[in-house]
């Protein structure tokens, strides 16, 4: 088969990272009351945006690119963890994660 | 080239589980979906020479971030199906933008590389032990300020879900440890055939 034998370039990566990206934007549009799932596709992008700095660093031969790759992971289990806990504490408060609901605020 | 064969299944079974992650009924299988495309984003990652990040993915990630993701799922009782409305409604625009962007992105890639070459030979060195030579001399600030990161983020989550309800009843360690044997315990001389007798004050 030719699609196995050809080279995997630099651009082969760049369009799985891509398509990743795109899946994680499409989740937030399409999962609009749905929290949990809006963070997943956050989870999404950000590890697609891992594989971009890891294949550009892979074919530069420079590690920059998997350093930040690895401050990315950091922040994103922070970010996880953090959005995870106001979903706990705002799903006790209203018994629901319907995001609609989170602009009813009182001042 | 085998190589090339492994980058296909990794990057097919990458996508097809992102696709499953947003698009699933259930929260729980979207979760499985979202550690099935962590675990083939590290094969990609291990083609790409990068096996610590690899690792590390698969711990962090599967191992905390998506099992984090379990327990909230399963421990919030959320009626999913009311959470689905508006799926219909937003798919048609989330299709457009989502073509359009991935066209846009498809284009300057094809743009941008098309003369890249090969990915270069490896040099012999870990790939840990070269990230570890730049991570602890180079780059030591932005490592400290991650682990500041973690920290906070640590505090944080405690600190928002920690709550304090009224009237349950709580081990409370100084009380327990201040109490003296003079103020608790009392020896009493019991004559057979009276029985005890409680006193004022003594409990």
């Amino acid at each position: 088969m030719e699609l196995f034998t050809s080279e995997i370039t630099l651009a082969h990566y760049l369009s799985v990272a891509a398509i990743l990206f795109v899946l994680g934007v499409f989740g937030i549009f399409i999962n609009r009351k749905n929290v949990i799932t809006i963070l997943m596709s956050i989870e999404l992008i950000l590890l697609s945006v891992s594989i971009n700095l890891v294949a550009f660093s892979a074919y530069s031969a420079d590690l920059s690119g998997q350093i930040f790759s690895l401050f990315i992971l950091t922040v994103a289990a922070a970010e996880a963890a953090i959005g995870l806990a106001i979903l706990v504490v705002y799903f006790r408060n209203r018994g629901s994660i319907a995001v609609e609901d989170i602009n009813v605020m009182k001042g | 080239m085998i190589s090339s064969f492994f980058f296909y299944l990794f990057a097919a079974v990458t996508c097809l589980a992102g696709l499953m992650v947003v698009t699933a009924r259930n929260p729980v299988h979207s979760v499985l979906f979202l550690i099935l495309a962590f675990f083939n984003a590290a094969g990609l990652f291990i083609l790409l020479q990068a096996e610590f990040l690899a690792m590390l993915l698969v711990v962090v990630y599967v191992g905390a971030v998506a099992v984090l993701f379990l327990f909230v799922v399963m421990m919030l009782d959320i009626n999913f199906v009311e959470l689905r409305e508006g799926f219909q409604k937003y798919r048609t625009l989330g299709i457009v933008i989502g073509i359009i962007l991935l066209a846009e992105l498809f284009t300057t890639f094809f743009q941008l590389t098309s003369d890249s070459g090969a990915l270069p030979e490896a040099t012999g060195v870990h790939n840990t032990a070269q990230l570890g030579r730049v991570l602890y001399t180079e780059y030591v600030y932005l490592f400290q300020l991650a682990g500041l990161i973690l920290l906070v983020a640590m505090i944080g989550a405690i600190a928002l879900t920690l709550r304090s309800r009224p009237g349950v009843k709580r081990q409370n360690i100084s009380t327990q440890n201040s109490r003296r044997r003079e103020d608790t315990v009392r020896l009493a001389k019991v004559n057979s055939g009276e029985g005890a007798e409680a006193k004022e004050g003594s409990n």
